[in-house]
């Protein structure tokens, strides 16, 4: 280890400080929650800005345990902002159901160091830690609300199942190092050709594979995600669709689509029917919730299912598809949950579609800005939500699975009215909806820059994609 | 007396393993108690190490014996927060019985 190692991973010391302090601050000092919510916010800011300028670096550092630049650094940053509009947006929903404790900021910090692990991982020990890490706070943050029910149930849950997955990534992380002799995904990679003689290659493949998919909660494996989305707080469950669901992701990319790896046909083929499962049940259900949380739940299944897509694919498209999408998906999907947790009130109130009937003329500006998130989620020009989606459809007719990329365009016509539909109901029906209580003006302005962000995308879409296309 | 791990041949370690691993699952999808279906899951864990550890030596390198290491810690961190959700649980619910934990479905 020298100096020069330790700069190169600067936004993982960096968020393990500024944890640590806030543990520590915990400890030492009375009604603590102010202090740490601040000490977070700007440690989250100091975190990204290390991941932006750890962009250009290039090898791995440790051993070969963790890469260092690249595509690490453009994760880092992504779960930074995640973190960071989480953590801001969270204030005044934990304060709302009187849990604004700082175990919370913590919790949320630890897990986004897990996820930082996981997307630079170059060994299969680092991404079974930063997994365990990130998975382990979120069963906590699943259930923080402890005297309700609902999230009681919700951790148990995400706990069980998790835990349940963990068990056969890890049967799937030994066989492979039983197959290999290592645990150095880029040598596992290279002589994928050699290895694959032997029967544990295969299995511990498909046992990585049942684990990953799992955690980006893509069909059969997501029959916990409308649970744990709808039991979770509300914020919280925006932060699992989007940065755990972007950890995993990292992962699934680093091992199956690895610049030296060649995919066989056979996982080419598991993938693209996982992939096409996911959207047909994620989008199908989803029309039939009338709970909006649950209803993201289940569209945060499909959306997996667009994802993975681009990874059947397995060419450099499908990959910079896959990024782009992540990008834009976090803002959207944080944004939407946000809405959701400004509006709700004790006891699950204002959850339901019919709640948010006539939102559109009470609160016009927030409205607006629900249906940006809707439009962009539903994948409409100019939003974001759009190019990621064209992306990753590209990419896999470029792979000859232009039937995936037909069922993925059915399927979004499929989401459109069940995404639509929240939008009608806001602005072309009377409802009474109790939204007493102001909205603090720093929840509004985040909501904005994450709408601003999704049009700016939308619009200049190269604007991310040169970023993306000149990682290493 | 001498005994050296290698003296039994890997596939007894790996099926043993496996036996081990799959009465894990078996018992997680069978069992309804969820204290139970959290020992299933810690006996796949612990399956997974003596796979890890029967590998290690075969191979002649310590990874897999390092890998055990962590995989013994997080486990006990996963305990302690599992069973600590199954107190939150149990103290608002009255029941471990994972069947009657079904207010949410569909």
């Amino acid at each position: 280890m020298n100096i020069t190692e330790l700069f190169a991973i600067a936004p993982i010391i960096s968020i393990t400080i500024v944890s640590l302090i806030v543990l520590l601050v915990e400890a030492l000092v009375k009604r603590s929650e102010g202090l740490s919510y601040w000490i977070s916010v700007v440690g989250l800011v100091v975190t990204a800005y290390f991941a932006i300028a750890t962009l250009p670096l290039i090898g791995t550092a440790f051993n070969r345990m963790v890469t260092v630049g690249g595509f690490g650094s453009m994760f880092a940053t992504l779960f930074s902002i995640a973190a960071l509009l989480t953590i801001i947006l969270s204030k005044d929903y934990l304060q709302k159901e009187h849990a604004n404790f700082t175990e919370f900021y913590l919790l949320i910090l630890f897990s986004t160091l897990g996820m930082m692990l996981m997307a630079s991982a170059a060994d299969l020990i680092v991404i079974f830690l930063g997994l365990e890490l990130m998975s382990i706070c979120l069963y906590v943050l699943a259930g923080f609300l402890r005297k309700k029910v609902l999230a009681n149930e919700a951790s148990l849950k995400y706990f069980l199942l998790g835990a349940f997955a963990t068990g056969f990534l890890l049967y799937g992380i030994a066989l492979l190092y039983g197959a290999s002799g290592t645990t150095n995904i880029s040598f596992i990679v290279q002589n994928s050709s050699t290895l694959s003689a032997s029967p544990f290659f295969w299995i511990g493949l498909g046992l990585l594979l049942i684990g990953f998919a799992f955690k980006v909660g893509a069909v059969p494996f997501h029959m916990w995600v409308p649970d744990v989305y709808q039991g979770s707080p509300t914020t919280v469950s925006g932060f699992m669709a989007t940065g755990a669901k972007a950890a995993a992701f990292a992962a699934f990319v680093l091992i199956f689509l690895h610049p030296q790896s060649e995919n066989s046909e056979q996982v080419k083929t598991v993938l693209a029917v996982i992939s096409a499962a996911s959207m047909i049940v994620g989008n199908i259900i989803a029309i039939s919730q009338s709970n909006i949380k649950r209803m993201l739940a289940y569209s945060s299944i499909a959306h997996a299912g667009y994802m993975l897509a681009g990874l059947a694919a397995g060419n450099q498209l499908g990959k910079t598809g896959i990024l782009f999408y992540l990008v834009t998906y976090t803002f959207m999907n944080i944004g939407a949950f946000g809405i959701l947790s400004l509006l709700e009130r004790e006891e699950d109130k204002n959850l339901t579609f019919d709640d948010y009937a006539g939102l559109g003329f009470k609160r016009p500006f927030l409205a607006a800005l629900m249906a940006i998130f809707m439009f962009s989620l539903a994948g409409i020009p100019p939003f974001a939500g759009f190019f990621g989606k064209y992306y990753v459809f590209v990419a896999a007719i470029n792979a000859n699975l232009t039937w995936l990329a037909i069922l993925g365009v059915l399927m979004s016509v499929v989401s459109v009215y069940y995404y639509l539909r929240l939008t009608v109901l806001m602005y072309f029906k009377e409802g009474d909806m109790q939204i007493e209580g102001i909205i603090s003006k720093t929840s509004l302005a985040v909501l904005t820059i994450a709408a601003l962000i999704i049009i700016q995308l939308g619009v200049y879409p190269s604007s991310i994609l040169n970023i993306i296309n000149n990682l290493n | 007396m001498n005994f050296n791990i290698t003296d039994i041949p890997l596939n007894s370690y790996l099926a043993l393993s496996a036996i081990l691993f799959s009465i894990g699952v078996i018992g997680v999808l069978t069992r309804r108690n969820a204290i139970v279906v959290f020992m299933c899951i810690e006996l796949m864990l612990n399956s997974v190490n003596l796979t890890l550890v029967a590998f290690s030596a075969f191979h002649g390198n310590i990874t897999g014996q390092i890998l055990v290491f962590f995989v013994m810690a997080v486990a006990a961190a996963e305990a302690a927060v599992g069973l600590a959700i199954i107190i939150a649980l149990f103290r608002n619910k009255m029941t471990m019985n994972i069947d009657e934990i079904n207010i949410m479905k569909w």
